[in-house]
């Protein structure tokens, strides 16, 4: 069982049996009353986020989340299929769940899937991953310093703002957790 | 001969011979640029091996108005460390622009302009111990327990009962800061051992004690921002007095159109849970507030008003409650059956019953004339005077770091 001293950012706790992560945790206590602990929780397994305050002391049921690697396949209409790299058993991830993360799949790649009661509930792909423009307007070659950007597309789908100089077929170097270019990669 | 800071060092007359004790933050040839708490300069060593970058040095020289010329190295004191580390102390201080130690150095100015401000009302500063018989029975407030005395001992969660000790005594206005220690309070507002500047006066209630601190709190904006101003959290706050004074009912009704006595009757904790989320928030913005006229049943050690509320009030700055203040209880009678009361109530939520203090007792028996005192944390004055966000932004060695 776990109490208010474990709401940090991070935790995971059950709430009506469901998973939440919390974002953020102030304590606050007017100094001659109750102290409570006011915190931003985000639902794991649609991404929402809801104001929670709770009472100091008060008991919370932590979640029993499992984090397993698995490798994508291909996807399947609306669904997405990822098979696991012990078990090789398969599994399918709803394009809903997987939210802008469906930008970061590139076939036969490992990504950690989040399993909440044996059940897929969310990915975290690798931090940076490298994926080829489809589309952009010609580069201007030799404006490597100016921080004007152009919007681009990557196979993936991505919409992302790149530096002038970047062209069609260059690949870039993307950070999952912003969604922004990082750097072009020589092939 | 005494280190000169290196700020002093821009008053100081050209050829002057001056030793100076800093760090060695960048070094090029003879050529150092020098660092301490006051700022920096640059020297050109006359003779020997540069000391590397993170050198402590003390190094005489002759001032000439820009550098500090033909420099000797007099002491030098090499880190262990590869430096500077990251997380290390220099780092700590000195990240962000020396952010932090501007904020030190505010703090310590700050503490001298509190000083000024009971100087000139005519207040004694007294120093009551730490460790004490009982750290009061308030129901929402931990101590911590002191382990090795041979008496049972814990630390002060105020200075309140022996504040008030030396009242009764016949010191008719005192005043302290003291380092109190509350057991399980830490955030962005709250530490475990935080600074209280604790004030009363005699034949005086909380109408006075609230004159007190607004001019308290204004001088020490002055003396901080150099106007009656204090930075905040979300934005700037006019501390010019008088500042508003709002009822516990009024502000329940305007910041939440909710009624106080309706939502204490449900508990306490429906009460705070209000106050905490939906009132405090919004209490102070622009200008300062102070909430008065309290439930009877969180007087705590103040009297009861003829409404039968309590005579106790808060100050709000941007959202942060910056004070307690009581018109004190004085009847020895009242308080001994509070003190009991809160001890059972401690007893009943299985709670450490810490003992009631019978010297306190014994001094509100022998005379304390009405009085008024506040609390007010002045951590919290100096991040909002700086407009810092935490508090632990303005202590050298906050407890996260110990």
């Amino acid at each position: 069982m776990a109490d208010t001293g474990d709401l940090k950012k991070g935790f995971k706790l059950l709430i009506e049996g469901a998973p939440w992560q919390v974002v953020e945790a102030q304590f606050v206590k007017p100094g001659k009353g109750v102290a409570f602990f006011r915190t931003k929780l985000k639902d794991m397994q649609t991404g929402r986020v809801i104001d929670r305050t709770y009472r100091s002391g008060e008991k919370l049921e932590k979640a029993d989340t499992e984090e397993r690697t698995m490798q994508y396949l291909f996807a399947e209409g609306e669904n997405y299929v990822f098979m696991d790299n012990e078990t090789y058993d398969q599994m399918r991830i709803s394009k809903e769940q997987l939210g802008d993360n469906v930008f970061y799949l590139l076939d036969n790649t490992n990504v950690d899937v989040m399993l909440f009661e044996g059940r897929p509930i969310g990915i975290t792909p690798p931090t940076f991953v490298e994926l080829e423009v489809v589309e952009t307007e010609p580069g201007f070659k030799g404006d490597t310093t100016s921080n004007v950007q152009k919007p681009a597309i990557t196979s993936t789908g991505l919409k992302v703002n790149v530096p002038l100089f970047v062209n069609q077929g260059d690949t870039l170097k993307i950070d999952t957790r912003t969604g922004d270019y990082v750097e072009r990669v020589k092939k | 001969m005494e280190a000169t800071s290196l700020a002093a060092l821009s008053g100081t007359a050209a050829a002057c011979v001056v030793v100076v004790a800093a760090r060695v933050v960048h070094q090029a040839g003879p050529e150092l640029a020098l660092l301490d708490a006051s700022g920096g300069c640059r020297a050109e060593l006359a003779e020997g091996a540069p000391p590397a970058p993170g050198t402590w040095v003390r190094l005489s020289g002759r001032w000439d108005g820009q550098v500090l010329t033909g420099a000797r190295v007099v002491e030098a004191h090499v880190p262990a460390a590869p430096w500077p580390r990251a997380g290390g102390e220099w780092r700590w201080l000195r990240d962000d622009d020396d952010r932090r130690l501007t904020l030190l150095r505010l703090r310590a100015r700050l503490k001298d302009a509190v000083r000024a401000f009971f100087a000139d009302h005519d207040f004694l500063e007294v120093d009551t111990p730490a460790m004490v018989p009982s750290p009061g029975l308030d129901v929402h407030l931990d101590a911590f327990g002191v382990s090795g005395s041979v008496a049972p001992r814990w630390l002060i969660t105020s200075p309140e009962y022996q504040l008030k000790r030396v009242l009764a005594g016949g010191l008719p206005r005192v005043y302290q800061m003291a380092r109190c220690f509350r057991r399980g309070e830490r955030g962005p507002l709250h530490e475990p051992e935080f600074t209280m500047v604790e004030w009363y006066r005699t034949f005086a209630g909380s109408a006075e004690v609230m004159a007190d601190t607004e001019r308290l709190v204004a001088q020490v904006a002055e003396a901080a921002n150099g106007r009656p101003v204090l930075l905040g959290r979300s934005g700037a706050v006019d501390v010019t007095p008088p500042w508003e004074r709002l009822s516990v009912t009024e502000a329940f009704a305007r910041y939440a159109g909710r009624d106080a006595e309706a939502l204490l009757a449900e508990g306490e904790e429906a009460f705070f849970r209000v106050l905490a989320t939906e009132l405090e928030p919004q209490l102070g913005r622009e200008r300062p507030v102070f909430l008065t006229g309290w439930p009877a049943s969180m007087a705590s050690l103040a009297r009861l008003d003829a409404e039968g509320r309590a005579d106790r009030f808060e100050a709000y700055v941007d959202g942060v409650e910056l004070c307690n203040g009581f018109g004190e209880l004085v009847d020895p009678v009242e308080q001994r059956a509070r003190l009991q009361r809160d001890r059972a109530s401690r007893e009943a939520q299985g709670l450490p019953a810490y003992p009631i203090d019978g010297r306190f007792l014994a001094a509100l028996e022998e005379g304390l004339p009405p009085s008024g005192g506040n609390a007010l944390g002045f951590d919290r004055l100096v991040m909002l005077a700086a407009g810092a966000s935490h508090i632990a932004d303005v202590l050298a060695v906050p407890s996260g770091r110990l």
